[in-house]
């Protein structure tokens, strides 16, 4: 596989080369090259708010067909909770379970039991006095990524437990082998997923060698297949697993309330992230035990994959949650799992603002990034297709952009080149002149 | 490298603008993020005293291959006593400041707690400067 894989890509036919991506990217990913956006790889994130911003649709996130689950003979849907926010009230949590076998599942496994278990685990991270605080939640893969690249003083605080995706897989495996004597080779587990973030991180996990997922589904690839089935269920089976806890994942917070400690702070939307964590690295926070961050505004809610707005879903989330909440735990589906869900691999620090790997060069840049910036006109107008005047200042110094792709220095040089220009035009006229005024003297 | 910045007085709300500014250009040096810290962290303590005792001030950075060195000049009134200052918890800080959530007595503690060297020169109605040295080289 290449060294990086992104779900969140480019559709260069719709790209008009517009500065609505770059000015968003929280990691300064995006530049436009010859009338494109180009993604720089080692930067991107996957944090979607590209998707969202793009007027043209021209960003998009490469997940799996339906399609793709007929290669297993046995096929298992793990539903994010955020696919229960999209659909109107009506439809209870067991019918959209319901509804979603239909369209081609053997089987479904929810998500929100798998976050039961994770949170169990970080309950134990929590009590133990040896571990590093606040401890920060790796359940938002958008926002690993970007401690990885922007925050290294923090990978120690990662809760390096499996995310809720990667237990409910495993679990819903494990399950299917046992239960029903399937071949683990014939057993495909896909994710339905509200965001591009979790596609990488199947695709190139960071925490294990290889994903338990097979494939990653978009909610709104499935969304009019399943309404569809809505409309046509007739009997339902149940298939309810997980409590309120799991399912009020989905929500900004969710995570946090479910921990059980008055000490948890949550934040949601890539930029507020950003802020927090600069806090909780300069050690400006004090009295929180446990981060939970969430890179999309309102939490999974609003990703970028969903269909329904954001404070839409968030009203039906809780009608969910109210409803899990009066029901009895024996009427639900439940297990137990007691596999150890650490990490098996380690994240490493991926330096991606250096400027040079030698540090006097490193220095001599960095002397002529501000030399170049303070020439230019601090408008940030994106126009060079960097996305302020700083950022087009260092790529200047890495070789990547020149001074006049700003307007206002090309504007400057043509305006010197003119005045040349008309000097040397001048010159015969001015010779002809002193003598006429000689002349007349 | 010598950078200069300018420190507001009495101004909260831009606090933190010159450490933090120092902070991105330590990163794209490729210095260990864990020295980065230190010298970001002790910045911003000497940064903000100079903001809320000092009337701000400025700060005089420069950057070698083997150390930082960090001076913040404030106009303010001194420290009369430099022991208890530096005594984690003890404050002269404004009840206005300590609504904000600054003023905690930990400034001078934690500069010192973060930098291989610190010197204060203060003089008493004429103001201080505090010079922090962060070594590069040295092993962690």
């Amino acid at each position: 596989m290449a060294k990086y894989f992104h779900s969140v890509t480019l559709d260069e036919s719709k790209c008009r080369g517009c500065t609505n991506c770059i000015k968003g990217c929280p990691t300064e990913a995006i530049r436009v090259r010859q009338e494109k956006a180009r993604i720089i790889n080692e930067r991107c994130i996957d944090c979607g708010e590209c998707i969202r911003i793009c007027p043209y649709h021209a960003k998009k996130a490469i997940t799996d067909d339906l399609s793709c689950i007929f290669d297993f003979k046995h096929k298992i849907a793990i539903p994010a909770p955020t696919l229960y926010s999209q659909f109107t009230p009506e439809y209870t949590r067991n019918m959209l379970l319901n509804a979603l076998k239909k369209i081609g599942f053997d089987d479904v496994y929810e998500v929100a039991r798998g976050a039961e278990f994770v949170t169990e685990a970080t309950k134990k991270l929590l009590a133990d006095k040896s571990i590093k605080k606040p401890l920060i939640s790796s359940a938002c893969p958008a926002v690993v990524r970007l401690i990885q690249v922007r925050f290294p003083n923090l990978i120690d605080h990662l809760v390096k437990l499996e995310s809720p995706m990667e237990v409910a897989a495993k679990i819903a495996k494990k399950k299917a082998a046992s239960e029903k004597q399937i071949n683990l080779s014939d057993i495909g587990v896909f994710f339905i997923t509200p965001c591009a973030a979790k596609a990488t991180s199947v695709k190139a996990p960071y925490e294990s060698k290889k994903s338990s997922v097979d494939g990653v589904i978009s909610i709104k690839d499935i969304y009019l297949k399943m309404l569809a089935c809505l409309d046509r269920l007739k009997e339902q089976e149940q298939l309810l697993q997980a409590g309120y806890e799991g399912i009020r994942w989905a929500n900004s917070g969710g995570e946090g309330l479910a921990i059980g400690t008055d000490k948890f702070l949550a934040v949601d939307g890539i930029h507020n992230v950003i802020t927090i964590l600069e806090a909780v690295e300069s050690e400006k926070i004090m009295g929180v035990d446990f981060i939970e961050a969430l890179s999309c505004t309102g939490g999974c809610l609003g990703g970028p994959l969903n269909v329904e707005n954001v404070y839409v879903a968030k009203t039906r989330i809780k009608k969910h949650v109210d409803d899990a909440k009066a029901m009895d735990k024996s009427d639900l589906l439940q297990d137990t799992y007691n596999d150890n869900i650490d990490w098996t691999e380690e994240i490493e620090y991926t330096p991606v603002m250096k400027l040079d790997d030698d540090f006097g060069k490193a220095m001599k840049k960095l002397e002529d990034l501000e030399k170049i910036n303070d020439g230019l006109p601090g408008l940030d107008c994106g126009a060079c297709g960097a996305p302020n005047c700083r950022a087009l200042a260092e790529d200047i110094v890495r070789g990547m952009a020149q001074e006049t792709d700003c307007i206002f220095k090309l504007r400057e040089k043509l305006r010197d080149l003119s005045i040349q220009m008309q000097g040397l035009g001048n010159m015969p006229s001015y010779a002809v002149n002193d003598e006429h005024e000689d002349k007349s003297k | 490298m010598k950078l200069h910045y300018e420190i507001p007085a009495n101004d909260l709300t831009y606090a933190g603008e010159a450490s933090s500014s120092v902070k991105k250009k330590l990163v794209q040096l490729g210095i260990d993020p864990a020295l980065v810290k230190k010298a970001a962290v002790s910045m911003y303590e000497a940064e903000i005293n100079a903001v809320i005792h000092g009337n701000g001030g400025f700060a005089d950075v420069e950057v070698s291959s083997d150390r930082i060195i960090v001076t913040i000049t404030d106009k303010g009134p001194g420290i009369p006593n430099i022991e208890l200052a530096m005594q984690e918890g003890w404050s002269t800080a404004s009840d206005e400041v300590r609504e904000m959530g600054f003023g905690a007595g930990m400034g001078l503690p934690n500069i010192k707690r973060y930098t291989d060297k610190l010197d204060i020169d203060t003089q008493i109605g004429e103001g201080t400067k505090v010079t922090i040295t962060v070594e590069f080289n040295k092993r962690l």
